[in-house]
């Protein structure tokens, strides 16, 4: 088994919070592996412990093969983090900071320039503009580029799609799978269910607890459940009276439509006749596949 | 270029790209030497005064004109006994003084307005220097002032001043410094990289050492020449304990800076809880001997009150060093405790 994080068994509290229990992962060399859930779910706790910034209560970390407990000045010099608020220093410039945070691990921006290239391309038009006064693209960039300066071997990127516009977001994912070429395993965090397709393998994760870690596609397959996809002219009233219908087993906002979990008893089109006849136009309720935000409010449910 | 010279740089840029604070920090202790050099003075001038007289005898004109003469008094002349209650209610006069003649004997009496303690005390005093000075039946009192014989309240409040501008500046803008960097993430990723902790540290407080230092040679310029103090080699010993008080200071910022979180705390804690035990406690303004005994022992704890008395004896008495020891191991003593304490609290935070 070649793993570069290992976590056992890993538990964590605030004073009464518990913001892990009991979590169990392992991510292999050179994987690009999303840890997806929601605000609060204690994603950045997990990261600050693998960034060996906060000691665990309970349990095992290993990052790249150094024990995280005994061995963290080590891994601090294998490890490029990058916390979720970009940590960059805004009345440095683009190229201060860069050189900043080459110096302080001792690095040239040189000899590691092809590694940072794709990523970095962007900024060089401006190499005098502050960090403070850059787009949330160009910031997040930037901090990725500092982050990479070191030639890390494991990437710990902590929700950094967060705040930054859609282009700029699938441009950065277009960025880590370059990155992942070189052979730098990535743990990425996000709370858009819609980029965990995206990573290799993904562990989804709700309330401190670990729900399930599997490839996007076998995740979706494992859904198994028979959901339909539901619309009309009054949303609301189709929401509250669907959820009162037999057979029912969850409806949920899902986009502009809604998403019904049912019982093999459902009949769509009776129902939809017998919404017809309450008075609602325009019903229509289909059979759909589901994806990872379906089967992670089935995960949540199940709790 | 290593690990600690970039620290040091991007702390010099920090300090210089942030135009207002620093000339802030550079006119702060101009303003306030000067302010308390010159504006705010405890002596009192141009007291305003009347005299009233029952027979004009050359005694009596010899006080008024002593009066009419001397630069502390505006003399307004001669008033009716009726009239003195309404002038000092209207504010036209602070004093007025009865002259009455008995014989060849003269007796005086003093009505002074004593809203103001401070000036109705001192404007008595000068009153009773004049009249003793023409008494024939008393002999004068000689009073001689060691170390300030013009009594000028500059000298006073120089060594004052200085013990709080330090702790001010040296301990709000390292702390806030510190704190900024907790709040923006990036001490995280300080703290993640090889560097050490102890050079974080120094790679923070050398440049804020640099500016207090050229805080004291503005403060130091000003006072011996502006202010004309004395100037003497005791100027040197004022350097070296100023020095042990900046790395104090210092000090006091980074410990504050592992207990808050947010700048906005930082700066409340720094500001309130040092500025006022300073004002109140230090003797800058109220002198420590008219203190109840629980306030005395509160004082021995306060930096200020070590640093502005040392100061004291060597930029007004121009004492040597040996009088100002016990001065200077008390304030070493606290730095390396509180250097300590700090450096270990930031260590921990890991």
């Amino acid at each position: 088994m070649n793993s570069v994080v290992k976590i056992k068994n890993l538990s964590h509290k605030y004073g009464s919070t518990v913001a892990l229990d009991d979590i169990s992962l392992e991510v292999e060399r050179g994987e690009l592996f999303g840890i997806i859930g929601p605000d609060g779910a204690g994603k950045s706790t997990l990261y600050r412990i693998l960034a060996t910034l906060l000691n665990p209560d309970k349990g095992e970390v290993y990052v790249a093969g150094l024990n995280a407990l005994t061995d963290y000045k080590k891994i601090r010099t294998k490890i490029g983090y990058m916390p979720e608020r970009f940590s960059l220093y805004q009345d440095l410039t683009v190229n201060e900071n860069l050189n900043f945070y080459a110096s302080l691990f001792g690095v040239s921006i040189k000899e590691n320039y092809d590694l940072i290239a794709p990523v970095f391309g962007q900024l060089e038009r401006f190499p005098n503009r502050r960090a403070g006064a850059l787009s949330g693209g160009m910031k997040q960039k930037l901090a990725l580029s500092c982050a990479l300066i070191h030639r890390p071997e494991v990437l710990l990127l902590d929700e950094p799609t967060t705040g930054v516009d859609a282009v700029s977001r699938s441009e950065f994912w277009d960025m880590l799978s370059q990155l992942r070429k070189s052979g730098i395993t990535i743990l990425v965090s996000t709370s858009y269910m819609d980029e965990a397709t995206q990573c290799e393998r993904i562990a989804m994760i709700n309330k401190g607890k670990i729900l399930d870690t599997n490839t996007p596609v076998n995740l979706v397959d494992n859904l198994n459940e028979n959901l339909y996809c539901a619309a009309a002219n009054n949303m609301f009233g189709l929401l509250n009276r669907l959820r009162r219908t037999s057979g029912v087993r969850n409806c949920y906002t899902f986009g502009a439509t809604l998403h019904v979990v049912a019982d093999t008893s459902f009949d769509p089109d009776q129902v939809s006749a017998q919404l017809t006849a309450d008075g609602l136009k325009n019903v229509k309720i289909y059979r759909t596949k589901g994806d990872i935000e379906d089967l992670f409010i089935k995960l949540t449910r199940d709790e | 270029m290593g690990i600690f010279g970039s620290l040091i740089k991007k702390e010099a840029i920090h300090i210089v790209r942030d135009k207002r604070t620093m000339f802030i920090t550079l006119l702060m202790p101009l303003f306030l030497l000067i302010l308390f050099g010159f504006a705010i003075s405890t002596e009192v001038k141009n007291i305003k005064i009347v005299t009233i007289v029952d027979k004009h005898t050359d005694m009596s004109r010899d006080i008024e004109q002593k009066l009419a003469v001397n630069e502390y008094f505006t003399y307004l002349g001669q008033a009716a006994p009726g009239d003195v209650e309404r002038l000092l209610r209207t504010g036209e006069i602070d004093a007025a003084l009865f002259i009455r003649t008995d014989g060849d004997k003269l007796d005086t009496q003093i009505i002074v307005d004593a809203s103001n303690t401070t000036s109705a005390k001192t404007s008595t005093g000068y009153i009773q220097g004049v009249l003793s000075g023409s008494s024939q039946s008393q002999p004068p009192i000689l009073t001689q002032t060691l170390y300030n014989p013009q009594m000028k309240s500059a000298y006073n409040f120089v060594p004052g001043i200085m013990g709080m501008i330090f702790i001010l500046i040296c301990a709000i803008m390292t702390s806030v410094s510190i704190v900024r960097e907790k709040e923006n993430g990036t001490m995280d990723l300080l703290l993640v990289s090889p560097t050490k902790p102890g050079t974080i540290i120094l790679g923070k407080l050398i440049p804020y050492f640099i500016l207090s230092c050229i805080i004291l040679a503005i403060m130091l310029l000003i006072a011996y020449t502006v202010l004309e103090l004395p100037l003497s080699a005791s100027v040197f010993n004022v350097i070296i304990l100023s020095l042990i008080y900046i790395t104090l200071s210092l000090s006091i910022g980074l410990l504050v800076s592992t207990i808050v979180n947010t700048q906005l705390n930082a700066l409340i804690v720094s500001a309130v809880m040092f500025m006022v035990p300073i004002i109140m406690f230090s003797g800058m303004i109220f002198p420590i001997d008219n203190m109840p005994r629980i306030l005395q022992c509160i004082t021995t704890i306060i930096p200020a009150r070590w640093y502005i008395s040392a100061m004291r004896k060597l930029m007004i008495q121009q004492l040597p060093f040996g009088y100002i020891i016990r001065e200077t191991v008390i304030l070493g003593s606290m730095t390396i405790v509180l250097l300590g304490l700090a450096i270990t609290k930031f260590k921990n935070s890991r």
